[in-house]
């Protein structure tokens, strides 16, 4: 009996227990192959090559590099994945810093208020883009009228190009909900006791913020960060209604908006494979957009690794 | 009358910025909520009226049954139900699968798997979109729902940390002790994993069910023939005019939004829990 036992052992795993473990694993495991790696592959493959729906891919080398770096909407849509990425995160973090900090405080109906800070991030994105495109409205759009009441004359919000991507600002700030939980969470966690010692040392509310709250939440923030500019790069479906609800719709060969001003990776790419057809080049833009994003991740994980290590509020 | 003593009212006094604050905020926050059914019940001309008003200034209801007629809003909500439907089903199919695989079972794959896992998490769906898409017209399955419905058999990343997290809080001893009355894998699986498992399914469900309902660019890709439509891409059909047809569109909206709106009033408590249990961990 225990020489049978003995003989199952395979470097501490049971040979059932591997069975099994695949067996259950199977689902993943095939999804990973079928919708990530060969997927993954392919595109790799297709980056290439010259192809479309109607044309089998032909090889051409790195002509579709060469072409992508040199086309000026690849630049421009590039600049404005950018800004979106580095204006737009701190702004979201900002806004779900001071909602958590709201919620972390003792008030009737705190439960009520994080329902409706929360609300927004869970609202399908086709409709909150909709609902914002007629709040931006120049004319009749309640953004201006609110701003008219205090004397602002408003701006054509989604018409002028120096402004079009701070509507899309705006409009973010509207679903960090998920961001702001995190942050409350891990304001949660903050111990006490610092706060206590604090207090008998005679610091200010301003003075704890900086000198506890922050250096502890450090770690969530920069991850946080780092994700919203990653997902910046994925910044697609917002920026799509809008260039086709503006244009007069149905028609996705619109470009991206006022000069192009709101022109985001992701659209162009998307254009360029489903509009203009040119899905080679379309897949050398992804892998170069998957270059950014893997270079960014890894950054990513250095840091963090790194700011807990250094044990900043660590306990 | 209870009669309450200064410090109490002192108390409520020093916490008033906090509410004054919360209220304005949240005002805020409702606003868009709030405007897109005032604009539902406003006539077109009250809507193109300045100054613009945000209550309606005759409150009408004709804009729903009107933008129900306008375009094939039934069809395509029976046909976003449909999607959404299989969508749960499969998440709830393999998410628990897959989980305990990683969090019950000891085998040798185990931490590949879920580094893997994690890895995939991280390719943006530019890069297998155009693939994935060739792959469905070769097998000529575009303006089907399959391509929309298949992956999600497959388990996704973000659920499957979930439930993972899950299983791994289940005691072995309960396992352990099955195993002993001479349950296999499987039994144990049916018997006692899923069982315990209902607020993590709960959470799973709920998420997959918000993913199908609100999804945009899967069904922008796949589907193009109108009675195949989902309401995400329905919608869009109020914009093509050369104006767009604003109080329609917005009761549209309001009835598109409304179940998920339902949803997360009901299943809050997963959604806040399905975001701590992923968020901080991952």
């Amino acid at each position: 009996m225990a020489k049978q036992v003995a003989k199952k052992k395979n470097k501490g795993f049971h040979k059932r227990d591997n069975i099994n473990g695949f067996l259950f694993a199977l689902p993943w495991i095939i999804g990973f192959i079928c919708f990530s790696l060969v997927p993954l592959m392919t595109s790799l493959y297709y980056s290439f090559t010259e192809f479309n729906p109607v044309k089998p891919a032909v090889w051409v080398g790195l002509k579709n590099f060469e072409y992508i770096f040199k086309d000026p909407l690849v630049l421009k849509s590039l600049k404005n994945t950018m800004f979106m990425a580095f204006v737009s995160t701190p702004v979201n973090l900002f806004i779900a810093l001071l909602l958590a900090a709201l919620l972390n405080s003792k008030f009737k109906g705190r439960g009520v208020v994080r329902t409706i800070f929360f609300m927004p991030s869970i609202i399908p994105m086709i409709a909150a883009t909709m609902v914002w495109i007629w709040m931006f409205d120049p004319t009749y759009g309640y953004i201006n009228r609110v701003l008219s009441s205090i004397g602002i004359d408003g701006p054509a919000w989604l018409v002028n190009p120096a402004y079009t991507k701070w509507a899309l600002v705006l409009m973010g700030t509207w679903c960090v909900g998920t961001t702001m939980l995190i942050c409350l969470a891990a304001l949660q966690e903050v111990p006490g006791s610092y706060y206590e010692s604090a207090d008998i040392d005679g610091a200010n509310s301003i003075g704890k913020f900086f000198n506890i709250t922050l250096p502890c939440m450090a770690p969530v923030l920069i991850y946080q960060a780092i994700l919203n500019i990653i997902n910046s790069f994925q910044y697609f479906t917002q920026v799509y209604v809008i260039v086709n609800a503006s244009s007069g719709g149905g028609n996705s060969n619109a470009g991206g908006g006022p000069a192009n001003s709101i022109l985001m990776y992701p659209l162009y790419l998307f254009n360029t494979a489903f509009s203009y057809m040119k899905m080679g080049r379309a897949s050398a833009m992804a892998w170069l957009l998957f270059t950014i994003v893997s270079i960014l991740t890894f950054i990513m994980i250095k840091v963090t690794k790194k700011v807990s290590e250094s044990g900043v509020g660590g306990e | 009358m209870k009669i309450r003593s200064g410090a109490y009212y002192k108390k409520i006094l020093k916490r008033l910025p906090r509410y004054g604050l919360a209220i304005i905020l949240s005002l805020i926050f409702l606003s868009p909520f709030i405007i897109m059914v005032t604009t539902a019940l406003k006539t077109n001309s009250d809507a193109f009226t300045i100054p613009v008003k945000l209550l309606p200034r005759e409150v009408i209801w004709n804009n729903f049954p009107e933008a129900v007629a306008k375009i094939p809003y039934f069809r395509h909500m029976a046909n976003t139900i449909f999607i959404t439907l299989f969508s749960v089903l499969g998440q709830l199919f393999a998410t628990p699968l897959v989980a305990y695989s990683l969090a019950k079972i000891k085998w040798r794959g185990a931490p590949v798997i879920s580094s893997l896992i994690m890895g995939t998490m991280m390719i943006p769906y530019t890069v297998t979109m155009i693939p994935l898409y060739r792959i469905w017209s070769e097998l000529h399955l575009t303006n089907t729902y399959i391509p929309l419905i298949a992956p999600t058999f497959f388990g996704s990343p973000f659920y499957i940390i979930i439930m993972r997290q899950f299983f791994a809080g289940i005691p072995n001893s309960l396992l352990e002790a099955a195993k002993i009355d001479g349950a296999g894998e499987f039994k144990r699986y049916i018997l006692i994993a899923l069982p315990l498992s209902k607020p993590a399914l709960t959470t799973v469900g709920i998420y997959a069910f918000v993913a199908a309902w609100s999804d945009y660019l899967a069904p922008l890709i796949y589907i193009n023939k109108v009675d195949k439509l989902t309401l995400s891409l329905g919608l869009q059909s109020f914009l093509n005019q050369f104006s767009v047809d604003w109080t329609h569109l917005m009761a549209a909206a309001t009835i598109f939004v409304i179940p998920v709106v339902a949803f997360f009033l009901i299943f809050q408590r997963n959604f806040v829990e399905g975001i701590a249990t992923s968020g901080l961990k991952a």
